[in-house]
């Protein structure tokens, strides 16, 4: 019955007609059973029901792939049984009907299910025919597709049903396995070119199939495949960048970006990495928190908060002060490790500038847009207490938060001041290493906000860079180069775009001659683009960027 | 800050940690200085503090960690952030059990039920400084009985009066750092 359809749009229509439909069944029914009632005992169906639960769950899934017919997915399991029950009353001679119907499924599920043993095992027979009926019919489908199913039916499995799906699971998983043999070797003998676009002149916006969310994703999917080798799979007579079009369209339909952000984030990557991308955006980001090392030491918080029933793990190799968290059957942000200053809740990713910058005792160091603190109050933790942190940030709302948290992770080092970053230097100068984490569009973190698919216009791609430019300057005026390490600043956004990223950084270095870039020395990340649309900076870039499908 | 300032600040923290005061005020290895900012008492080392001249008084917020403010009246409270200090130098320590952390992390009183050992010589109505079994400090108040008098008392009554406590991060984020 469509479990696929159903998980994939968010809101079915269909849950009062289904109740009002149920309603006028279970009148029927009703009046069925005051006619029919002297052979029956009520009692009897529900348990019969109880052990056909399982069942009937795997035969609703293997439905999916044919019909179109939506199920609230919020249906209590209950209901099914109720909808069964009732059906059944309802479609008693309908034995025979059409298996196409959904419907007409649960109905026979319902109807064979006639109280006693014997017709159970004619139901299992039916069931298994059923099964390999599903399967001949579902060939034709496209693997990925398959898959992208069962990982959806994986997410139904409770205890009760558990041994039965996972000896289904096997049995599927083997007969799909030679399916996609036998693929392999046709697939070797010749390549099809399939005819995914819509014949030209059809693409009006009305045209219902665009809207049709399955629909637009299998496209999706192929339009990659062919756009990997279009030599090979292109269809004749058309050219690549009416695919580029089609995809872009999809994109903007499917994850609700506005046209010029999709296009602009697809330019950045290949094809299938732009879909990896997009995928990414919208799967939630895992809790991860950082070990105060002017408190504690991580081997003996994670102890503690394993001890509050909290899950975690370190996060990686790269980070000796990262936890991940799983699941905690605490409020994270309010245990007494929390409250003492023993971790902060910090993205993995924003370690990597404070370990780019690499901080060392009795420096003096410059945070330009600090608040909230995590970098900051990392900086601090790497320097021990010593020498001296300026936190900056011109909104002072957000100064509130700052001071916060440095006050409650103990670091005694920073001052806080409330400046527009770009009048540093004047305010003052001297520094060993300046962080700057720029204002940006926030195009990397889309998972974390999502405001931001709608929200960003081409203006913002023009004022925010612009800001950027700015803050960077000011941070190398800022910096000490007669310095141990010469000066360091290190750069870095939340944003993936070309513009604020390699641009801006290669607008200071052609302003600032003196200035050349260095590596990270971090263990994770790719390197930045060299290149991008004719654009060439003037040195190749060794620093690196850090996606979000990397962490 | 004034004669006047400096003698209530440093009366109020000889009430929590006595004459350890002395190891905040003259520490030559590690010099630190008192700043006050706006009516906030700041304590921050010398050299933080000299490089802080640079910054002006209208777009500083904070240096070093703050000790506390002044009320209206001229008096001085002391505020949870003052907290490292206080138990690094206390005088008078309580320890509460497991099952007593979040009722006083909640804002309530230390109850005797909930104190699993206290300093030996704890007069009444001195300041004593709150620790988690693990010593982890949780807050400070003041002693309500000795502690010879503490030990007659029943499990509901109380042994010390809060007066701050590490809740008040979450609780008083908005009053505690403007």
């Amino acid at each position: 019955m469509g479990r696929r359809a159903r998980n994939k749009q968010g809101a079915p229509p269909s849950f009062e007609e289904i109740q009002t439909a149920k309603e006028k069944r279970a009148l029927k029914k009703r009046k069925r059973l005051d006619s029919s009632k002297a052979s029956e005992s009520p009692k009897k169906p529900k348990a019969a029901k109880k052990d056909k639960k399982p069942r009937k769950k795997e035969e609703t899934s293997e439905t999916q792939g044919t019909d179109e017919t939506e199920f609230p997915a919020d249906l209590p399991e209950v209901d099914y049984d109720e909808l069964s029950r009732e059906k059944k009353s309802l479609f008693e001679d309908s034995e025979d009907d059409d298996k196409e119907d959904d419907e007409d499924d649960n109905v026979k599920v319902g109807t064979l299910d006639d109280f006693d043993a014997e017709q159970k095992e004619q139901i299992d027979d039916d069931v298994d025919e059923y099964d390999s009926e599903e399967e001949n019919r579902a060939k034709p489908a496209f693997s990925d597709e398959e898959d992208a199913g069962d990982e959806l039916e994986m997410e139904k499995i409770n205890a009760s049903n558990m041994e039965k799906y996972s000896e289904l699971l096997d049995r599927r998983a083997e007969e799909e396995r030679l399916e996609a043999e036998e693929e392999l070797v046709e697939g070797a003998i010749e390549q099809p070119r399939p005819k995914i676009l819509p014949p030209p002149g059809t693409e009006e916006e009305d045209n219902p199939q665009n809207h049709d969310i399955t629909f637009v994703r299998t496209r999706m999917l192929e339009i990659v495949k062919v756009l990997e080798k279009f030599n090979e799979l292109g269809e004749e007579g058309r050219s690549r960048s009416e695919y580029v079009d089609r995809l872009i369209k999809d994109i903007c339909e499917y994850y609700g970006y506005t046209p010029f952000l999709a296009e602009k984030l697809f330019d950045l990557f290949t094809p299938s990495e732009a879909m990896e991308f997009f995928e990414a955006n919208e799967v939630h980001r895992p809790i991860t928190i950082r070990t105060n090392t002017l408190r504690t030491r991580r081997r003996d918080l994670a102890q503690a908060l394993v001890n509050r029933g909290v899950n975690l793990q370190p996060i990686g190799k790269w980070t000796k002060v990262g936890l991940q968290i799983f699941d905690s059957q605490v409020p994270i942000g309010a245990t007494p490790e929390y409250l003492a200053g023993h971790y902060i809740l910090q993205a993995a990713s924003s370690f990597l500038p404070v370990m780019a910058l690499d901080p060392h005792e009795n420096e003096r160091i410059l945070d330009m847009a600090a608040a909230p603190g995590g970098k900051t109050t990392y900086i601090a933790a790497m320097m021990k207490n010593t020498g001296c942190v300026f936190a900056n940030d011109s909104n002072k709302a957000r100064t509130k938060a700052l001071v916060a948290n440095i006050h409650r992770l103990g670091c005694k080092n920073v001052i806080v001041c409330n400046y527009d970053a770009r009048e540093f230097p004047k305010v003052i100068g001297g520094f060993d290493r300046v962080l700057l984490d720029a204002p940006c569009s926030g195009t990397g973190v889309i998972s974390k906000d999502a405001s931001v698919k709608t929200s960003r216009t081409p203006k913002d791609f023009m004022n925010i860079p612009h800001l950027q430019k700015q803050l960077l300057l000011s941070a190398i005026d800022s910096v000490n180069a007669h310095s141990k390490e010469g000066g360091v600043i290190t750069y870095s956004t939340c944003s993936v775009t070309v513009d604020e990223d390699e641009c801006v950084v290669d607008y200071a270095l052609r302003k600032r001659p003196n200035v050349k870039l260095v590596d990270t020395g971090l263990a994770i990340g790719k390197e930045g683009f060299t290149s991008y649309r004719g654009k060439i900076p003037q040195k190749s870039f060794t620093n690196k960027k850090v996606l979000p499908t990397c962490l | 800050m004034t004669e006047e300032e400096t003698k209530v600040v440093f009366e109020k923290l000889a009430n929590y940690i006595g004459r350890n005061i002395t190891f905040m005020v003259n520490n030559p290895d590690d010099p630190h200085v008192f700043r006050l900012q706006k009516d906030r008492v700041y304590y921050v080392k010398a050299n933080v503090a000299k490089l802080a001249t640079s910054i002006a008084r209208k777009h500083l917020i904070s240096l070093g960690i703050c000790l506390g403010k002044f009320t209206k009246h001229g008096k001085f409270k002391l505020h949870i952030t003052a907290l490292p200090y206080l138990a690094k130098y206390a005088k008078y320590k309580v320890w509460i059990k497991e099952n007593g952390e979040m009722p006083f992390l909640y804002g309530n009183h230390v109850l005797k039920a909930h104190v699993g050992k206290m300093s030996e010589d704890i007069p009444e109505h001195a300041g004593v400084i709150v620790f988690s079994m693990k010593d982890i400090p949780l807050g400070f108040g003041v002693s309500s009985k000795s502690t010879l008098e503490a030990k007659n008392l029943t499990p509901t009554g109380i042994v010390a009066l809060r007066q701050a406590d590490i809740g008040e991060y979450l609780r008083e984020e908005d009053t505690l750092f403007t």
